[in-house]
C-alpha cells in the first residue's frame, strides 16, 4: 500500500488507458474500473477503438483507448478529459495527449520511443513531448524492459511475455489510486481460468507494476484514493455495459411473457455483442442464429414471431437499411419484433465503431408506406436493460415491430448496476386469442381499446388463417384493394401505435422548476446532458433537463412541458434530426439547436459554453 | 390410413390464370397433404412474391404470404423458433433463385426440415414477362427483346453445390407422380427442394412441353424410383448405363444389353455424382428425370439447434434470469 500520509482523498478522477490496438489497453480499462466499482465508487467507463481488427503496430490508426470516470458519488459521463493518460507508444501519446487535462499526467513507457517508434507515429523530431506542445506532467517508465525483466524466467518466448505489458500499465495506476490487487487478480484467474500460467505471469506483472510505483514513487508526488461512503443505494451490483444490458433486457422479458427468445442476427459493428452474449446462454432457452446476411437475421425473427416467439434482431445503421422491407412486413402483418439498432457513424459504412445518433429518422420513418413504428432510445449503459425489456413488452402487448435505438457509446461503455429484482419487473401478456373467439374471428379482429389484434400462433386449433404483406380487409382478413378500408386500415395502424402511449410513463424534467433554459435531448447523451445541467446549476443558472427514452408516440406530457419553458435547446448527435421531428409534432415552439456529429461522446464543457450562450442570447 | 381428405386442405377460389400451372400443383399439394395427415393447423405455408407465392391463401392451413425472395429465411425462422410446425416454403423461380437465391442456398446448406417447393416456370409472371435465371441463353422477353446472353441456373446444382439432401423433379400437370414427390420431401428430414416444371400459359407458353403430356412424358422423361433400374421409353425399351465419366442411353435387346445391365437407382447415396448427371439430363439425347433423385438421411439444423440447447441446460446450472445475474461478478453495499 502507498503510505498513507501522501494519499490524498478525492472525490472524482478519470484515467485513459491507451495503446496499440492488441496492447490489451480495454482489458487494462476493464479491470480498472470493475475493482473501483466493487469498493463502491461509481464508474461510467468508455472504449474508443478503431475499426482496424490490428493496425500495423504502432501507427497512428491503430490506437486503442479505454477512459473509466470513477467517483465517490454518482458519474453520469466517462469524463470529457483525464487526470492520468497512459501511452503506451508514441502514437498513442500523439492521439491521446488532448484528452488528458493540464493539471494531469501523462505515463509513458519509455522504452517504445526510440527513433522508429517516433518515425511510425510520424514524429518528425526525437523530442516528441515539446514537438506536441505538451504541457502537463510526462512521467516516462520502463514499462516494456520491466516486464521482460520480471518475466525472465518464466520460461515465456518474448512475445507472450509483450503481452503481458498492459498489466505493468495497469499496476502502476492502482498503485496511484490505491487500489486493492487482490480484486484484479481474481478476475485474471478468471479471464485465464484454463491457462492458469498466464494468469500468474500477469499477476507477477502486475505487482511489478504496483511495486515500481511505490518503490520509485515514479516521479508522482501523491498517491490518491476514491472513497465512497456507502451513500449509493445499498444492494448489490455488477458492471455492465450497454450491449450486455440490452441482451439482459431481451432475456428478462421472454421469461416475463413466458416465450422463446430468438435472434435472427448478422454480425456488424457495434452491436454483434448483442448476438455474442446472448448466444451464450442456451441453457436459458435463448436461440441464437447467425443468419446469411442482414435481410435473413431479420427475416428469421419475422418467421420466428410468426411461429409465436419472442423474436429479435440487432445491427447498427447499415442493417437497418437492408432490414426495412422485411420490418414493414411486420408493421402490416401486426407481428411482435424487437429491432436493436445500435447507432454508428454515417452514413454508409461510415464510421463504424463511432457513436452517433443518426438513425432517428431512419428508425422513425426510413421504409415505404405508412408504416408508423414504435421507437425507444436507450439512455444510458444501464437503462438499456429497461430499455430493452420495454421495448419487448410493447412489442408482444401490441403487436408490432419496436426499433430500440441505442449507440456505440452506451453499448460499448458500461456502468456499475444495480441488480434487477425480476419479479418487481411489470408481466407482460401476449394478446394470444382463446377458444371462445372461434365464432366469427379474422386475423385483423382487434381489441377496440388499444386496437390490437389478437394473436392465434400456428399451431392453435380452430384459428387457421393466412396473413401476409398484402393489404387486407379488416373485416375478413381477405386480400383487399378496397380504397376505403386501405385508409382505414392506415389510420388503425397509426391509431395502435399511438394509443401506447397510453401506457408510458410521463416525461420527467429534472432541474430548475422556473428554469431559463430547457435542455432537451434524447437517448445515449443523457449522462452528457445532466452533468451539463448540473454545472450550470452549480454556476447558479436556473437550468432543466427534460430528456426523452420513448420517441415514437412520445410521452403525453410532452408538449405541455415544452410550452412551458421560455427557452428550449435540442441537443443531439445529428444535424437536428429531433429538433425536427418535434417540430413536426408541435407547431409554434422555438426551438435552439446543439448538433454535433464528431463520433464521438459529447464533452460538457462545451456543451456548457454552448448553452450558456443560447440561455444568454 | 390419414383422417383428411384434400378437401379439409382447400381454402378459397384461386385466381390464377386458367391453364397455369400452378393450378394443378395445387391440387396435388391438397392431395398430398391429405395423404400425409398432418393436421391443417400444425402446417404452415409460407410463400415470397409471385404467381406462385399466393399459393397459402388456397390453403386451409396457416400460410404466410411475405416479402419478395425471403420465404425460405422467413420460413427457417419460423421453423427453428417452433420446430413442432410442418413448413412448406413456397417459390417460384424468380422468387427463389434470383432476389432470394441467397437465402435458398443458405436454407439448404443449414439442412432445416423445411419442405421446398420451387414452382419453375422460367419467367417472371407476376410482373408481366421478364427473364428469370431459370430461362435459358437466348430467351426472348420483355426485358430482353434480343434476347439473354446469360446462362441460366440449373436448379438441381445450386441445390448439390449448397450440399442439398434432398431433390425431386415433377411436372405440375402429372398429378400423380407430383404426389408422390410431394410425400417424399415431406417424409424427408432435412431441406427437401422438390423443383416443379410448370407452364406459364401467358408469358412463356410451351416452355417444358416435351415433357408436359402423359404422351410427352412416355417419350421424353424418366421416372426414377429408389431401387428400380432406370428404365424409360414408350414401350419401356430404353435404359441408362454408366459409361467412362457419364450416363449413356441403351436399347435393352441391343447389342447385348439386358435389364440386369441397366443402371439400378440409389437415391440415398451419398454421393452426388451421378444424382447430379441424372438431374442435369436433357433432350433430345437424354431423358428428362424426374420423381426423387436424391434422398439422404443427415441432421437437420432445427435438430441440431435443439439439441445443443437441451445439452446446454444440462451443463450449465443457470436458466432463469434471476440464476444467469448471479453468474457475474457481483458486489455488495451494505
Amino acid at each position: 500500500m502507498a503510505e498513507k500520509g501522501q494519499t490524498q482523498k478525492l472525490d472524482q478522477i478519470v484515467v485513459r488507458f491507451s495503446g496499440d490496438s492488441g496492447d490489451g489497453m480495454q482489458l487494462a480499462g476493464n479491470i480498472f474500473s470493475t475493482i473501483s466499482a466493487t469498493v463502491g465508487n461509481d464508474i461510467c467507463t468508455f472504449p474508443d477503438y478503431p475499426a482496424d481488427i490490428r493496425a500495423p503496430q504502432g501507427v497512428l490508426t491503430g490506437v486503442s483507448g479505454f477512459q473509466v470516470h470513477v467517483g465517490a458519488d454518482k458519474v453520469l459521463t466517462p469524463g470529457d478529459k483525464c487526470d492520468i493518460l497512459v501511452a503506451m507508444n508514441p502514437a498513442a501519446l500523439k492521439t491521446q495527449h488532448k484528452y488528458c487535462r493540464p493539471t494531469g499526467a501523462i505515463i509513458i513507457d519509455s522504452d517504445s520511443f526510440t527513433e522508429k517508434d517516433l518515425q511510425k507515429a510520424e514524429f518528425k523530431t526525437d523530442d516528441p513531448i515539446a514537438e506536441l506542445g505538451i504541457t502537463c506532467e510526462v512521467v516516462p517508465c520502463p514499462i516494456t524492459s520491466l516486464c521482460q525483466a520480471t518475466l525472465a524466467d518464466s520460461g515465456m518466448d518474448n512475445k507472450s511475455i509483450l503481452r503481458c505489458k498492459n498489466m505493468l500499465a495497469l499496476g502502476l495506476v492502482c498503485w496511484i489510486y490505491d487500489r486493492d490487487l487482490t480484486l484484479a487478480e481474481n478476475m485474471l484467474r478468471t479471464k485465464f481460468a484454463k491457462k492458469p500460467e498466464i494468469a500468474e505471469a500477469n499477476i507477477k506483472v502486475l505487482h511489478a507494476g504496483y511495486d515500481m510505483g511505490h518503490n520509485t514513487h515514479t516521479s508522482i508526488a501523491h498517491t490518491y484514493s476514491i472513497e465512497s461512503d456507502a451513500i449509493k443505494k445499498k444492494g448489490r451490483y455488477m458492471d455492465i455495459n450497454g450491449n450486455k444490458a440490452t441482451a439482459y433486457g431481451l432475456m428478462a422479458a421472454a421469461e416475463k411473457a413466458g416465450m422463446r427468445l430468438f435472434l435472427g442476427s448478422y454480425p456488424i459493428t457495434p452491436a454483434t455483442d448483442i448476438l455474442h452474449e446472448l448466444a451464450k446462454h442456451k441453457s436459458m432457452g435463448v436461440v441464437t442464429m447467425q443468419a446469411e446476411d442482414e435481410i435473413a437475421g431479420c427475416a428469421s425473427a419475422v418467421g420466428a414471431a410468426y411461429a409465436g416467439a419472442l423474436a429479435c434482431t440487432s445491427t447498427s445503421g447499415p442493417g437497418i437499411c437492408l432490414k426495412s422491407e422485411a420490418i414493414n412486413l411486420a408493421v402490416i402483418t401486426e407481428l411482435p419484433l424487437v429491432i436493436i439498432d445500435v447507432q454508428r457513424g454515417g452514413p454508409s459504412t461510415g464510421l463504424p465503431t463511432k457513436s452517433e445518433q443518426t438513425d432517428l429518422l431512419q428508425a422513425l420513418y426510413g421504409r415505404n408506406g405508412e408504416s408508423p413504428i414504435p421507437v425507444i432510445a436507450a439512455t444510458s449503459p444501464t437503462n438499456c436493460f429497461d430499455a430493452a425489456f420495454t421495448a419487448c413488452k410493447i412489442a408482444v402487448e401490441h403487436m408490432t415491430p419496436v426499433i430500440l435505438l441505442t449507440d456505440a457509446f452506451i453499448a460499448n461503455g458500461s456502468a456499475a448496476w444495480k441488480l434487477p429484482d425480476i419479479n418487481a419487473y411489470p408481466a407482460i401478456v401476449p394478446p394470444y386469442v382463446t377458444p371462445d373467439m372461434q365464432e366469427g374471428w379474422s386475423p385483423y379482429k382487434r381489441n377496440p381499446e388499444t386496437d390490437v389484434r389478437y394473436w392465434a400462433v400456428p399451431g392453435t386449433p380452430g384459428f387457421a388463417h393466412r396473413i401476409g404483406g398484402l393489404e387486407k380487409s379488416a373485416a375478413t382478413g381477405a386480400i383487399s384493394n378496397d380504397p376505403a378500408n386501405h385508409h382505414s386500415m392506415v389510420e388503425t395502424r397509426a391509431r395502435k401505435v399511438e394509443k401506447i402511449a397510453d401506457s408510458l410513463p410521463e416525461l420527467q424534467v429534472e432541474g430548475d422548476k422556473d428554469a431559463d433554459l430547457l435542455i432537451v435531448g434524447f437517448g445515449g447523451t443523457y449522462g452528457h446532458l445532466c452533468e451539463a445541467m448540473q454545472q450550470m446549476q452549480s454556476e447558479g443558472k436556473k437550468v432543466a433537463l427534460a430528456h426523452f427514452e420513448f420517441i415514437n408516440p412520445l410521452p403525453r406530457n410532452t408538449e405541455s412541458v415544452l410550452r412551458s419553458y421560455k427557452k428550449i435547446v435540442v441537443a443531439e448527435q445529428n444535424m437536428g434530426q429531433f429538433a425536427g421531428y418535434l417540430r413536426s409534432k408541435f407547431q409554434g415552439i422555438e426551438l435552439h439547436q446543439y448538433n454535433e456529429v464528431k463520433g464521438q461522446p459529447f464533452t460538457v464543457e462545451a456543451q456548457v459554453n454552448a448553452f450558456t450562450k443560447i440561455m444568454e442570447g | 390410413m390419414s383422417d383428411y381428405k384434400a378437401q379439409d386442405y382447400k381454402f378459397g377460389q384461386p385466381r390464377w390464370c386458367p391453364g397455369c400451372g400452378d393450378h394443378s400443383f395445387l391440387g396435388a399439394l391438397h392431395k398430398a397433404m391429405s395423404e400425409l395427415g398432418v393436421a391443417p393447423h400444425n402446417i404452415a405455408v409460407i410463400s415470397g412474391i409471385g404467381c406462385s407465392s399466393r399459393l397459402p391463401y388456397y390453403m386451409n392451413t396457416y400460410g404466410f404470404h411475405t416479402i419478395h425472395g425471403r420465404s425460405a429465411a422467413i420460413a427457417t425462422g419460423a421453423k427453428v423458433a417452433n420446430p413442432d410446425l410442418t413448413i412448406w416454403q413456397v417459390s417460384g423461380d424468380g422468387d427463389g433463385l434470383a432476389i432470394g437465391g441467397n437465402h435458398f442456398i443458405h436454407a439448404v446448406r443449414r439442412n432445416i426440415d423445411l419442405n421446398m417447393i420451387l414452382l419453375n416456370n422460367r419467367i417472371y409472371g407476376l410482373t408481366k414477362g421478364q427473364y428469370s435465371p431459370t430461362s435459358v441463353r437466348g430467351f426472348v422477353s420483355k426485358s430482353s427483346p434480343y434476347g439473354t446472353v446469360e446462362d441460366p441456373f440449373r436448379p438441381a446444382e445450386l441445390c448439390f453445390g449448397a450440399r442439398g439432401n434432398f431433390f425431386a423433379r415433377c411436372v405440375a400437370t402429372d398429378m400423380a407422380a407430383a404426389v408422390e414427390c410431394l410425400k417424399a420431401a415431406a417424409k424427408h428430414k432435412g431441406a427437401s427442394v422438390t423443383e416443379v416444371l410448370q407452364n406459364c400459359v401467358i408469358f412463356n407458353n410451351g416452355t417444358h412441353e416435351s415433357v408436359y403430356t402423359k404422351e410427352g412424358r412416355a417419350k421424353n422423361a424418366i421416372y426414377l424410383e429408389h431401387g428400380k433400374p432406370m428404365i424409360f421409353g414408350e414401350n419401356r425399351e430404353y435404359g441408362l448405363m454408366q459409361e467412362g465419366f457419364g450416363l449413356k442411353v441403351v436399347k435393352i435387346g441391343e447389342n447385348g444389353v439386358t435389364e440386369n445391365d441397366i443402371l439400378v437407382h440409389d437415391a440415398h447415396c451419398k454421393d452426388t455424382t451421378l444424382h447430379l448427371k441424372l438431374a442435369l439430363m436433357e433432350g433430345p439425347d437424354f431423358p428428362i428425370a424426374l420423381g426423387v433423385i436424391r434422398d439422404v438421411e443427415a441432421v437437420t439444423y432445427n435438430d441440431a439447434v435443439h439439441a445443443q440447447v437441451e445439452e446446454v441446460k444440462n451443463a450449465k446450472k443457470y436458466h432463469n434470469f434471476s440464476e444467469l445475474l448471479e453468474t457475474n461478478d457481483i458486489w455488495e453495499i451494505k
